[in-house]
């Protein structure tokens, strides 16, 4: 899912992402080609580390119950607690006398879940009223950024931390909350890209054609606005796993025995820094090495969409 | 500009105002009676009477609306309420638990500040090199480990680890709490308060300091592209002063402005980071309040952190015009 749209390599290139009304900017620059794109983007090393993690970690969710020698709520047959990594336990096991490995493993499968599906939810909010907002101007423009104005007035953490305190402790209600709360810089980005881009001749063309407004926002601007929305989509899903992890960590996300990374984090707490640090560093390492993950491959991605920015 | 002031003043009255009541009715769908929470916490059941006193002595009885009224009525007069679990007032808490998280906070904007700049400056100057090439992995590294981790790694590194093979004790930090607790001119930590301080600090400024480095970087090299810059090399400037009178002070501008933006960041990470070392400010108080559903504790520090958040987000959008001149705010810059 993370590879390079055909739409992405239309004329966007000048749009700057976030922005106020970037009108002055919008110029057709040389559109970079699709082989161009998938060549720079192939070129760039941490781009490409990060897209291999990323498909390693896909193959760890899906084979799951393959790889994991123990379920991820299977007590260790002897039971040994706090037991550090070894031939048998390559993680080493954890209070309870859980084989860390394999909650680490299945682990993958529910932060991929939350940080795709949350995601999506955001992108479709987020893509959906940024354009309207952006297309139609007026007061739902107006409106629109009022309500992102309070949201985003309030810190991040806490909206979702108060929000999840509602929707109780379960998978499911994480998706909702990072979804609910995730589409309102999306929604900011589309606005400033369908601003600059509803001025320009082609648009004008398809209006002299007769087309309908709904046809013209999806079928001719989106694709051109699509750009920043992958470059910020693929950042955000590790952005996503990252607050998924803070919110297990801070007792609102699953509940035990869920293989959360962060609740596992959570759960060994600094208790158990100074006899069995394994408990925590193996799903703290899974949670690090996945949100670089997508930020590497997030950053490859605008580079190799945009060259100049580099 | 002062019309635009006033404007933008005007707006934040409302915003802060929908946040509020946002959060208020959110916190008022919450499963679990408040009532019973203050008369003998949720998963016992305590003394039908106690219940309904302490509903009545709440106002929990009245009808949503009255109560929302009166949220804002004490709210207005600078009254949050006191807390469900154990009474105290919040301003009080408030009182002790600010200047807590403002000493962390301003040790963690100077981390960003001295760090974030210098790296993202090295970065831009030497682009390409080692070194540049060190600085993108490292603050995407940062950028990208979460708060809590990053705490218990350094606690493990610094603190736990050195303990436990007896290193001299000049070399030992300490893990976790606020320590003596002794300041001089508000934020400079006297005695062995430092060894408390250092930790969270540089765990709370992880994540900022990144971005300003990676924020510097690319405005460098922007500025470095400049017209002007040209023209002062073509003057014969040393490249000395072309770098530091030339290019750093307009660089600075966005940077300057993302380290006030971030003080969000700030304010977040600090929910993770004081939870972590058990530094007893504003961020570890909003997660235990949360996790006791201390509804009126909760609402009265999210209050605080929101008003400060849009005066500060206020005070960076002016500071850009004042920075750089040719902004100009006002007709036709849409807020």
């Amino acid at each position: 899912m993370t590879m390079v749209d055909p739409h992405a390599s239309a004329p966007a290139a000048g749009i700057p992402s976030g922005g106020e009304a970037g009108i002055a900017d919008v110029t057709a620059e040389a559109q970079p080609l699709r082989a161009d794109v998938i060549k720079r983007f192939v070129r760039n090393p941490l781009a490409m580390a990060g897209l291999s993690f990323i498909l390693f970690l896909i193959l760890v969710a899906v084979f799951a119950d393959l790889i994991a020698p123990y379920g991820f709520k299977e007590s260790t047959q002897p039971r040994v607690s706090r037991a550090g990594p070894s031939s048998d336990h390559w993680f080493g096991t954890d209070i309870v006398g859980y084989d860390v490995f394999s909650r680490v493993v299945y682990g993958a499968r529910i932060s991929l879940r939350i940080g795709i599906l949350a995601t999506a939810m955001a992108l479709t909010i987020g893509v959906l009223f940024g354009s309207a907002a952006g297309f139609f101007g007026g007061w739902i423009d107006s409106l629109l950024m009022r309500i992102t104005d309070v949201f985003l007035s309030i810190p991040y953490i806490i909206l979702a931390i108060s929000i999840a305190t509602v929707f109780g402790r379960s998978e499911n209600s994480i998706i909702l909350v990072l979804g609910l709360t995730g589409w309102l810089p999306i929604s900011r980005i589309v606005r400033a890209s369908f601003l600059g881009l509803k001025q320009l001749e082609y648009v004008e063309a398809a209006t002299a054609l007769g087309f309908s407004r709904r046809r013209i926002m999806f079928r001719h601007i989106l694709p051109n606005a699509l750009q920043p929305i992958i470059v910020y989509g693929t950042v955000s899903i590790g952005a996503v796993i990252l607050s998924e992890a803070a919110l297990s960590f801070l007792g609102v996300g699953p509940r035990p025995p869920t293989p959360a990374w962060g609740l596992m984090v959570a759960q060994a707490g600094s208790g158990s820094l100074a006899s069995a640090p394994h408990i925590l560093f193996f799903p703290g390492l899974a949670i690090f090495l996945t949100v670089l993950a997508f930020v590497f491959v997030g950053d490859g991605l605008r580079d190799a969409l945009d060259p100049k920015l580099k | 500009m002062p019309s635009y002031i006033l404007r933008r003043l005007l707006l934040l009255i409302p915003t802060i105002f929908f946040a509020l009541s946002f959060l208020f009715f959110l916190f008022f769908v919450l499963p679990g009676d408040p009532a019973q929470l203050i008369a003998g916490g949720a998963d016992r059941s305590p003394d039908p009477g106690v219940v309904a006193r302490a509903a009545d002595r709440y106002g929990l009885n009245d009808p949503i609306l009255v109560q929302f009224a009166n949220f804002w009525k004490r709210t207005l007069q600078w009254d949050l309420g006191e807390s469900f679990i154990n009474n105290r007032s919040v301003n009080d808490i408030l009182g002790e638990k600010a200047p807590r998280s403002l000493r962390l906070a301003f040790w963690a904007v100077i981390i960003e500040i001295i760090i974030g700049i210098s790296v993202g400056l090295v970065s831009a100057i030497r682009r390409y090199s080692l070194s540049d090439k060190l600085a993108t992995v490292g603050t995407a590294a940062a950028a990208a480990v979460p708060a809590f981790v990053l705490g218990f790694i350094l606690q493990y590194a610094f603190a736990v680890y050195p303990q436990k093979h007896d290193w001299p004790n000049w070399m030992q930090l300490k893990t976790s709490r606020l320590g003596p607790d002794s300041w001089a001119f508000f934020a400079f930590p006297m005695e062995d308060q430092w060894r408390y301080l250092i930790l969270p600090a540089f765990t709370l400024a992880a994540v900022s300091t990144a971005l300003a480095a990676r924020m510097m970087r690319g405005s460098m090299l922007e500025v470095m592209r400049a017209d002007y810059m040209r023209t002062a090399r073509s003057k014969g400037l040393s490249e000395r002063a072309i770098v530091m009178r030339h290019g750093l002070r307009n660089a600075l501008i966005p940077v300057i402005t993302l380290i006030g933006i971030d003080f969000a960041t700030v304010i977040g990470s600090a929910v993770l980071t004081e939870t972590v070392f058990s530094w007893p400010g504003i961020g570890s108080q909003i997660a235990d309040s949360i996790g006791s559903r201390d509804l009126p504790v909760i609402l009265g520090l999210t209050l605080v952190v929101v008003v400060t958040y849009s005066i500060v987000n206020l005070v960076v959008d002016l500071s850009y015009a004042w920075f750089d001149p040719r902004i100009r705010l006002g007709q036709g810059a849409e807020v």
